[in-house]
């Protein structure tokens, strides 16, 4: 026979690793990547495949040859950051920008902190908001959805969130601009202009619903941050529909599903307790619509995110677990 | 139904014995019972080698506050007192007997009525429990009759029966529910009357709806008996976690359960005291479910201490052939052993057989954050920041982290999708941790 094993207890794991966990998202995302090729066409494909390659070569490069560790890119956590980093930019958008994206992603915001569960910020955001602000015509240039096989209108188009915003700066009313953006079905389905991953939120809910059912994500943040969006526009929308837009069309245009259900429960950059997640999510949803409504930009869910993602460190110090026996009855 | 209310997991459950009845293993050639099997100070031993000895004698006395007596489990003759490997996997002090007959002590009851009446008062009670050296069956091994003696200005209120069985594989309180039930509920009444109190809950996990129906049924004719059923959650049994099931009571941090007015018994424990009490019979035998995925015959035998543990594993079918890993105790709490010449003990309730391919931890990655640790630990710690804190010798923080209150269920570790050795790191902390509060006491 051979030698006993010998170890500490306990002797039994759960199903669940980090590897079965970061595919689980993977998969999660093919609903929206499948509706992102049928309306982009190949683009879409390419993209997302050239972000995925670049992360996981810019991984395996700075792990194997910079702090020459033992490389770990078949975690797939990598592919998670390079989708979720061509979900964020249009399908149009110059292959040598998305590559510098990745390594941005990759380089600064995961491996520069220590890889895996050590980045303080949501890579695929990091590499989103620095493409953003250095590429910010190629990033705001959407072209406009056709789905395979046709010919779309026009070429590019702004997305519901930039009609909007650039409307009322004009001094436009809601219910005017309303007539310009596409119908609550477009936006549901995602036959809109917009970032690759985020035009259908139907397809983004149901990675999330995947993602709740194997037990990779709770409900905490993504209702929290949805619900805080909708209830705040709801306010704004009751004070005068003239100015601000009703919360449904808050709900659907713009990044908000897909932040909400694949950014922000990123585990690595949350909070740690339900109760940090709560707060973490109301506080997504607030920076957004004061970003949305007030800001200088038409979409603040990435910024929003980012921000709370800072303040992750201080909601673990502020709500920590419920201790047993600290109620005496 | 009832249940805890924060963390706890669900490992997969495994009772593959428990169709198996209580099968009677025979004393082998030799027994080897160690003075030390209790949570607390080793007994001093009262025989000499070519001392002759029989079934039930006591062979060495618990000296200590916290100490157990130690019975002969067979009969013969003592060959020496020698280090033998314990479950801890140090090498300790045991009585070596050579096995002649089976010739019991003549104080002992063996006749198989059960007896319902007890006249003897709470003291003596207590007494007769002292002297048959009865410890926790569940594992713990604590010294049951200084759990029974409530301190000045404390009062019991509820005794309360651990018949939930959470460790996954384990069937042995199981069977004893099914096989000695009623036993079991005059055991129950005993302690009752020890702790002067007219209420009993015996908590079982609803895995075990036979054990259930049988006790419910018989606990009809016993006063002030109520049969509980939890719903199945790991570790249901630990005693905080039960007391705040059965009576939504918490224990605060650093105190005992009689500080919330309850004393808990483990199955096996109260059984063990029915026959010491009515029975005159000292605890030298139990019950020990022998299991594991690739085992021939998975069993529940009734071992008399001492005996080596490859004498149960040869009854049940022999070593398989894939054997990785044999753990004293289930599959989340249990302890390797590293012999199979490993002797039972009183706080042995099964032998877990994993095969190779069961036996080896998952590999370890950085911590995700994903905070399931956080949200299984039954007592509402952190886990991810104790191992930490216990890898980096931050001791202070730990300790306010509240790092003593860990049980050691291990659910973190289960859980931990980056396969972290939080436990391991934890139990560190805690050695030390509680090192540091005890010098703080001199």
């Amino acid at each position: 026979m051979d030698k006993l094993v010998i170890s500490g207890s306990p002797h039994v794991h759960a199903e669940q690793d980090v590897k079965s966990i970061m595919w689980g998202v993977v998969i999660a995302l093919i609903p929206a990547l499948l509706v992102s090729v049928y309306y982009f066409g190949i683009p879409a494909l390419v993209l997302t495949s050239v972000a995925v390659l670049s992360c996981l070569v810019f991984e395996f490069l700075i792990q194997k040859f910079l702090l020459k560790q033992e490389p770990t890119i078949t975690d797939g956590s990598a592919v998670i950051t390079g989708i979720l980093l061509a979900f964020n930019v249009p399908s149009s958008l110059p292959l040598w920008q998305l590559i510098i994206g990745s390594l941005v992603a990759i380089g600064i915001a995961k491996m520069a902190y220590g890889g895996l569960g050590k980045n303080p910020f949501n890579p695929a955001l990091v590499g989103r908001v620095f493409l953003l602000i250095s590429f910010p015509v190629d990033m705001t240039t959407w072209p406009t959805p056709a789905p395979l096989g046709t010919v779309p209108d026009a070429i590019t188009g702004p997305t519901a969130l930039g009609v909007l915003k650039e409307g009322l700066m004009k001094g436009d009313t809601v219910t005017h601009l309303m007539k310009n953006v596409p119908t609550y079905q477009d936006l549901f389905i995602g036959s809109i202009g917009g970032s690759l991953g985020e035009i259908s939120a139907l397809a983004l809910i149901l990675g999330g619903l995947y993602m709740l059912v194997r037990r990779i994500i709770t409900w905490h943040i993504p209702v929290s941050f949805i619900a805080t969006v909708f209830v705040f526009t709801a306010i704004l929308w009751q004070a005068n529909p003239e100015k601000y837009a009703d919360p449904v069309f808050h709900l659907l245009a713009g990044g908000l599903m897909l932040g909400a259900i694949f950014m922000a429960t990123d585990m690595v950059t949350s909070p740690m307790t339900y109760k940090g997640m709560l707060v973490f999510g109301i506080g997504c949803g607030l920076l957004t619509v004061l970003i949305r409504v007030w800001g200088a930009y038409p979409e603040g869910v990435s910024f929003a995110i980012l921000i709370m993602n800072a303040i992750t460190p201080l909601l673990n110090n502020w709500f920590k677990p419920a201790q047993f026996g600290e109620e005496v009855k | 139904m009832r249940t805890f209310k924060l963390g706890g997991v669900h490992p997969e459950e495994n009772k593959i014995s428990a169709g198996a009845a209580i099968e009677f293993l025979p004393p082998p050639a030799t027994v080897s019972i160690p003075v030390g099997q209790v949570l607390g100070a080793p007994s001093k031993p009262l025989v000499e080698k070519g001392a002759k000895v029989k079934v039930g004698q006591l062979i060495a006395k618990g000296e200590s506050f916290i100490s157990a007596n130690v019975h002969a489990s067979v009969s013969g003759t003592v060959k020496g007192i020698d280090e033998v490997t314990d479950t801890s996997g140090y090498r300790r002090k045991a009585i070596i007997i050579a096995v002649e007959g089976d010739e019991w002590d003549e104080s002992i009851d063996r006749s198989p009525e059960i007896k319902y009446e007890c006249a003897l008062s709470a003291d003596d009670i207590i007494k007769k429990i002292n002297e048959a050296g009865i410890v926790g069956l569940g594992g713990a091994t604590f010294p049951t009759h200084v759990k029974l003696k409530v301190p000045q200005g404390k009062k019991a209120e509820v005794l309360i029966i651990n018949g939930v069985e959470c460790e996954p594989y384990l069937t042995s309180d199981h069977r004893l529910m099914l096989e000695k039930g009623e036993e079991l509920l005059v055991g129950t009444s005993i302690l009752m009357k020890a702790l002067q109190v007219d209420r009993g809950l015996i908590g079982i996990e609803n895995n075990k709806p036979d054990a259930i129906a049988h006790l419910t049924t018989l606990a009809q004719k016993f006063k002030g008996i109520e049969i509980v059923p939890l719903k199945v959650k790991y570790p249901q049994g630990g005693e905080k976690q039960l007391i705040k099931a059965l009576i939504n009571r918490e224990v605060p941090s650093g105190k005992l359960p009689i500080d919330v007015g309850t004393v808990v018994q483990n199955v096996g424990t109260t059984f063990a005291v029915y026959e010491a009490v009515q029975k005159n019979k000292p605890l030298f035998e139990r019950i020990v479910t022998v299991t594991g995925k690739s085992v021939k015959k998975p069993s529940n035998f009734l071992v008399r201490i001492g005996t080596p543990v490859s004498a149960l594993i040869e009854k049940a079918g022999g070593l398989p052939e894939d054997t990785g890993k044999i753990i004293s105790g289930g599959p989340m709490m249990g302890k390797t052993l590293n012999s199979l010449e490993t002797p039972v003990v009183k706080g042995m309730s099964g032998l877990l057989i994993m095969r190779k391919s069961e036996a080896k931890r998952i590999g370890t990655v950085n911590c995700i954050r994903c905070a399931r640790c956080v949200s299984v630990c039954p007592m509402g710690l952190s886990p991810y920041l104790l191992a930490v804190l216990a890898e980096q010798s931050e001791w202070e923080p730990a300790e306010k982290g509240r790092i003593m209150d860990c049980i050691e269920c291990g659910s973190c570790m289960y859980i931990c999708p980056s396969g972290r050795p939080l436990l391991d790191y934890m139990r560190v902390g805690k050695s030390k941790v509680g090192q540091i509060i005890r010098s703080r006491g001199r």
